[in-house]
C-alpha cells in the first residue's frame, strides 16, 4: 500500500490530477450552498461579456456563466462516476464468470462483447437517447451497456491468468466451493488493472454526456456542460466565451480522470519502474 | 499457394464479420422496441405521415406477430434495402444517407490521410529521442487529443480562425452568395474544408501518434536496424528506408480499426460547421424526430466500421505475411 502510493505521487501530473478531481467532488457536494446566482436565474443583463459582476459573462436569457459551470460539475461527476461504476461492476462481474468457467459461456459472453467494441458506440448511445428520451438515468444506462466490456475484457485475462497459480489450487484443497474461490480470492487479487480502466471510463462518460448533451440530447432543465455548449454552438459570432468556458470545464475534466487512470494504472502495475 | 492462403484468411474473417453484422441488425430491432409506447414511432418517427401509412408499416414488420416473426421480417426488410421512408426529408432512408455519406467521405478522408502523415512524422522525429522534452511533448500533446471535446476544438477554430481573424469560412460547403462551376467550385470546397479538417485531423492524430511512436521505437530495437546503422547508412536513411516501412504496419490497422472514432469524430465535427453530410442529417433528424434515419444512420455506419475492420485485416495479411498462415487477428 504504501509502496504503491509512492510509486502514484512519483506522476507528478496524476497527482495534480487527483487533487483537481477532489476539488470537483467538494464543489459538486456543496452545489446546494455554491454563493453567487442560481445558474437558472433568467436576467435583463443578456449576453454580457466577462466583467466583474459576472467573471465569465451571461447567456442570452441572462443567465450567469461561471454559476452554470460551477452548477454543472455535479451532473458530469455524476454520469461520470455512475456510469463508471456500473460498467466496471458489470464487467468484473461478467469477465470474470467468463474468464474462469471457461467454455461456452466464455465464448458467448467475448462475442457480445466484440460486437460492442465493433460498433459506434457515440452513435448508438445517441440514437437509444434520442428514441427513449433524455434523462440521467437513461444516459448513465446507455454508457454502462457500452462501455462494461472494456473492463470485462481485462478482468476475464486477469481472472485466466490467477486462477492457474497455486495459491488458488491451495485454496480449492481446502474445500471450498467454485463460486466462494472466485468471489473472494481471485477477483480481489484481479482488481488492480480494473481500478485504472474505471478511471479511463469516468472520463469517457463525462465526454459522451457532454457531446449528447451538446446535441441536445438532455433535458433543457438540467445545467450541465454540453448543454451550455449547445446554446454557445448558436452564439458563436456575438458570444465566444458561451463556448470558450465550459468547454474550458470539460477539457480540463476529462483530462484530469485520464491523467488519473493513466497514474493508478502505472502505479498498481508492480512490475513498472517508478 | 500465396494467392490461396490469402482466400481462406479472407473467408475467416468473413466467418467473423457476419455474425457481428447480424448481432448489429438485432440490436437495431431491439432499438425499435425500446421506446416508450408504440414500435411504430420509432418506424416512422413524429413527422407528420400520410393517414394509412402507419397500417401499412404496421402490416409490413408485422407489429401484431410474434416477436421472432417480427425480427425475422425486420430482417427481410433490411435485404430488401427497406431502411423506411423519412418524411421530412421526403425521400427514402436508404438514398438519403447513402447521398450525404458523400459530403462526410469528403470530410474525412483527407483529414485521415493527413492526421495518418502528420502521425508518423511527428513520431519518427521524436521516436530515436526517447525521453527527450520533444519526445514527451509528443505524448501530451496526444493525451491532450484524447481529452478534447472535439465538437469544441471545432468551435474553437470557428472563433479564432472565422470570426476573430476573418481568415477562412465559419460555415457550410460552398459559398451561398455565388453559383461557382468547375474548377472554382472544387476551389471554394477546399476552402471551406480547410477548418473542419484540420479538427478531425487533430482530433485523430493523437491516435496515430501513440501508436506510431510505439512501432517506431519497436522497429529501432531490431537487429536490421544495428545492421542498416553499422552498414554506415546515414541516420535519415536508416528512418526512411528502414524503421519507416516496418513501423507503418500497426499504423495501418490503427487506422483502419478506428474507422467508427473517426467517424464519430467527423459526425460532431460536422454539426459545428454545418457541413452537409451525415453529423448534419443526424442533428436534424434528432430535432425532427426522424427516427427511421438516426436508425438507418447507426446501422450503416456500424456496418461500415465493420467492413473497414475486415478490409485493414487484408491489408494487414497482405503487408505481413505471418498473418495470413495464422488466419487470426492481432497476431
Amino acid at each position: 500500500m504504501h509502496r504503491t502510493w509512492r510509486r502514484f505521487s512519483s506522476y507528478r501530473a496524476g497527482v495534480l490530477a487527483a487533487a483537481y478531481v477532489l476539488l470537483l467532488v467538494l464543489v459538486a457536494l456543496a452545489t446546494p450552498f455554491l454563493p453567487g446566482p442560481d445558474p437558472r436565474q433568467i436576467s435583463n443583463e443578456v449576453m454580457q461579456a466577462p466583467s466583474f459582476a459576472h467573471l465569465l459573462g451571461t447567456d442570452e436569457l441572462g443567465r450567469d456563466v461561471l454559476s452554470g459551470i460551477l452548477h454543472g460539475v455535479e451532473v458530469s461527476l455524476t454520469v461520470g462516476f455512475a456510469a463508471a461504476l456500473a460498467a466496471t461492476v458489470i464487467g468484473v462481474v461478467i469477465g470474470a464468470t467468463a474468464g474462469y468457467y471457461g467454455g461456452a459461456l466464455d465464448l458467448l459472453v467475448m462475442r457480445i462483447a466484440e460486437v460492442f467494441q465493433v460498433v459506434p458506440s457515440f452513435i448508438l448511445a445517441a440514437v437509444i437517447v434520442a428514441l427513449s428520451g433524455p434523462g440521467l438515468t437513461r444516459v448513465v444506462t446507455v454508457i454502462a451497456l457500452l462501455a462494461w466490456p472494456q473492463v470485462a475484457r481485462l478482468m476475464r485475462g486477469e481472472v485466466m491468468r490467477i486462477k492457474g497459480l497455486e495459491f488458488v489450487d491451495a485454496v480449492r484443497c481446502l474445500g471450498v466451493r467454485e463460486p466462494v474461490i472466485l468471489a473472494t480470492e481471485v477477483i480481489p487479487n484481479a482488481l488492480a488493472p480494473v481500478l485504472a480502466a474505471g478511471t479511463l471510463i469516468v472520463a469517457q462518460a463525462i465526454l459522451l454526456e457532454a457531446a449528447l448533451s451538446f446535441l441536445g440530447l438532455s433535458s433543457a432543465d438540467l445545467v450541465s456542460w454540453g448543454r451550455m455548449l449547445n446554446s454557445g454552438q448558436r452564439f458563436l459570432y456575438n458570444a465566444w466565451w458561451l463556448s470558450v468556458f465550459p468547454g474550458t470545464a470539460i477539457f480540463l475534466t476529462v483530462l484530469a480522470f485520464n491523467l488519473l487512470g493513466d497514474a493508478i494504472g502505472a502505479a498498481l502495475n508492480p512490475r513498472a519502474e517508478a | 499457394m500465396r494467392r490461396s492462403l490469402l482466400a481462406r484468411f479472407l473467408l475467416a474473417r468473413l466467418g467473423w464479420a457476419i455474425p457481428v453484422i447480424l448481432a448489429i441488425l438485432i440490436v437495431n430491432f431491439l432499438i425499435i422496441h425500446i421506446v416508450p409506447g408504440d414500435p411504430i414511432q420509432a418506424l416512422i418517427g413524429d413527422f407528420p405521415a400520410p393517414p394509412g401509412y402507419a397500417d401499412q408499416i404496421r402490416h409490413e414488420f408485422g407489429l401484431d406477430q410474434p416477436v421472432l416473426t417480427q425480427l425475422g421480417l425486420y430482417l427481410l426488410n433490411l435485404a430488401k434495402g427497406q431502411l423506411g421512408f423519412s418524411f421530412a426529408n421526403r425521400q427514402p432512408v436508404l438514398g438519403l444517407i447513402l447521398q450525404r455519406a458523400q459530403f462526410t467521405l469528403i470530410l474525412m478522408l483527407p483529414a485521415l490521410a493527413l492526421a495518418a502523415s502528420l502521425g508518423i512524422v511527428m513520431a519518427l522525429a521524436a521516436a530515436p529521442r526517447a525521453g527527450s522534452l520533444y519526445d514527451s511533448g509528443l505524448t501530451a500533446l496526444s493525451l491532450v487529443g484524447f481529452s478534447l471535446p472535439i465538437f469544441w476544438l471545432g468551435q474553437l477554430l470557428v472563433i479564432m480562425f472565422a470570426i476573430k481573424l476573418h481568415l477562412l469560412p465559419a460555415q457550410g460547403m460552398f459559398s451561398l452568395r455565388t453559383r461557382l462551376t468547375g474548377w472554382p467550385y472544387v476551389l471554394d470546397v477546399l476552402w471551406h474544408l480547410i477548418l473542419p479538417m484540420f479538427a478531425v485531423t487533430i482530433y485523430y492524430v493523437a491516435i496515430v501518434a501513440r501508436v506510431a511512436r510505439a512501432s517506431v521505437l519497436d522497429a529501432l530495437s531490431q537487429d536490421f536496424v544495428l545492421t542498416a546503422k553499422a552498414k554506415g547508412l546515414s541516420r535519415r536513411r536508416v528512418l526512411w528506408r528502414h524503421v519507416l516501412p516496418n513501423a507503418l504496419i500497426p499504423v495501418v490497422t490503427v487506422i483502419g480499426y478506428n474507422f467508427g472514432y473517426s467517424l464519430t469524430g467527423a459526425i460532431l465535427v460536422e454539426t459545428v460547421f454545418a457541413w452537409p453530410g451525415l453529423g448534419n442529417l443526424f442533428i436534424t433528424s434528432i430535432g425532427n424526430r426522424d427516427y427511421p434515419v438516426l436508425q438507418g444512420i447507426f446501422l450503416l455506419t456500424a456496418i461500415a466500421v465493420v467492413i473497414a475492420n475486415v478490409a485493414t485485416d487484408l491489408v494487414y495479411a497482405s503487408l505481413d505475411p505471418r498473418v495470413r498462415s495464422t488466419g487470426l487477428r492481432h497476431a
